[in-house]
């Protein structure tokens, strides 16, 4: 069943398009990789799929309902409001910088969604935040503070927050990027085992090896459009283009 | 002199300054907090006017607002304020501008990502200003708090310019008719204590909201 399809998503800043027609497609239990050098629209794209920007055109279907399609104009109308948030609820986002609440401890940071947001009692969104910090190795961190943890701990404490809502797709922005590579080996277990459990996944990196391993389906991204995608060993072992071969050229001289 | 007079009155002038104080305060941090929000609607409608209250009310002494509100309110609109009240509205709407100004600065300091991070969990505009905003603003803002509430307790000494008896008033009083400066150093001595516990409440709460960075 598909969980994510997006179609011809365009997207401009100022008259400078970022987006450039981008179309792909999610399945339940896939791992979907997004590659592609900075500034290609990998982020932009993650953030017009989790409504933090507004696509200018095309089409977005998340868990079955529509979130966006073109008008009679061909310019994108939205959903309505309630329809809106009810497609957010199912979905997750990790950050780059993690943005967790640092006024909360780490339990709050977990719970307080689950109990504000979806209306669930304390006790309940405890248990579930316990087992979550338990299964990100956090057992003993739930009454410390975001500053005093590691960036690989607060990373980890975040994609607790996220899964705690119970999403049915989370996304990921560059989760590993503000950590050193340490940290990132512990940040991406964290994501296979996901992976092993079959949560739908789109992960946006400059991990290759990570993406090569993990993901079902990679997708190259590059000037705001869709180079190649494919199976990882086809698109990181036999690809036949130019642009593909020099941007992967670059991670097997480092 | 008799100092037990004069440190009765002078009580009683402390008395009046720390009405003013506290007033303020009550009026001006609601206030406050509402004119930056206004102040940082898109809407021109609500963002031009509350910028211009705020021009007028930081761009003129608060000694002029004082006279204005208390003998300028009859000609203009036929109502005649008492003295105190006329010192508590002053102050009130002089102080909620800078206010509005430092809660804006503290409301902008906060990382977009705090608001998208909101945003993505599903909270509404309200949960995430009240929940999330509001809180961490509180502890940013704290040191220039604190330079305000120490400068209103000074400031309260202006209200004498429309005849409300406070402090400085009284001590001036005592001042020119006995012809002797102790009763200057004795309120001198009266506004340190006052600030020494303002300083003391901002230490307090600096330390307490010191369990997160």
């Amino acid at each position: 069943m598909e969980i994510l399809k997006a179609e011809q998503i365009r997207k401009s800043f100022d008259g400078n398009e970022v987006l450039k027609g981008i179309s792909i497609s999610v399945n339940e239990g896939e791992v979907l990789a997004i590659i592609g050098p900075s500034g290609s629209g990998k982020s932009t794209f993650l953030r017009c799929v989790t409504q933090l920007e507004t696509v200018d055109s095309g089409t977005i279907l998340l868990c079955g309902d529509t979130l966006v399609k073109n008008g009679p104009g061909g310019k994108a109308v939205y959903a309505d409001k309630t329809t809106c948030s009810r497609i957010g609820l199912r979905i997750g986002l990790v950050f780059q910088n993690f943005n967790l609440f640092p006024h909360f401890s780490v339990m709050r940071n977990i719970t307080e969604a689950p109990v504000r947001v979806l209306g669930k009692k304390r006790e309940e969104a405890e248990a579930t935040a316990r087992k979550l910090l338990k299964k990100m190795n956090l057992a003993d961190k739930a009454d410390a503070y975001p500053y005093q943890l590691s960036g690989g701990q607060q990373q980890r404490v975040s994609i607790a927050r996220a899964l705690a809502m119970e999403p049915e797709i989370l996304f990921f922005d560059e989760p590993t990027s503000a950590l050193d590579p340490e940290l990132t080996g512990e940040i991406l277990k964290v994501i296979r085992e996901l992976a092993a459990e079959h949560m739908t996944m789109v992960v946006v990196t400059h991990e290759m090896k990570f993406a090569h391993d993990v993901a079902d389906y990679v997708v190259f991204m590059d000037d705001g459009a869709i180079v190649e995608q494919g199976k990882p060993e086809q698109l990181f072992d036999s690809t036949t283009n130019e642009r593909t071969r020099a941007f992967l050229a670059r991670y097997h001289d480092i | 002199m008799n100092y037990q007079v004069l440190l009765s009155q002078m009580l009683e002038g402390t008395l009046m300054s720390l009405r003013i104080f506290f007033s303020t305060l009550l009026f001006s941090l609601p206030l406050g907090l509402l004119v930056a929000v206004g102040r940082m609607s898109k809407n021109p409608i609500i963002n031009l006017p509350v910028r211009f209250y705020i021009l007028i009310m930081r761009g003129t002494p608060l000694m002029l607002q004082l006279l204005f509100i208390f003998y300028g309110m009859k000609p203009i609109f036929g109502i005649q304020l008492d003295r105190v009240i006329s010192a508590q509205v002053a102050f009130a709407l002089n102080y909620a501008a800078y206010f509005a100004e430092i809660f804006r600065g503290g409301i902008e300091g906060i990382p977009q990502g705090q608001h998208e991070a909101a945003k993505v969990l599903g909270f509404t505009k309200r949960q995430t200003f009240f929940r999330i905003v509001l809180p961490q603003v509180v502890k940013r803002i704290i040191p220039p708090m604190g330079n305000e509430f120490i400068t209103l307790v000074k400031d309260t000494s202006l209200a004498q310019v429309i005849g409300v008896v406070e402090l400085l008033h009284i001590t001036s009083k005592w001042v020119s008719s006995a012809v002797d400066m102790t009763p200057f150093l004795i309120a001198g001595i009266f506004y340190l204590v006052m600030n020494g516990i303002v300083t003391r409440c901002f230490t307090v709460a600096e330390k307490r909201l010191s369990y997160y960075r």
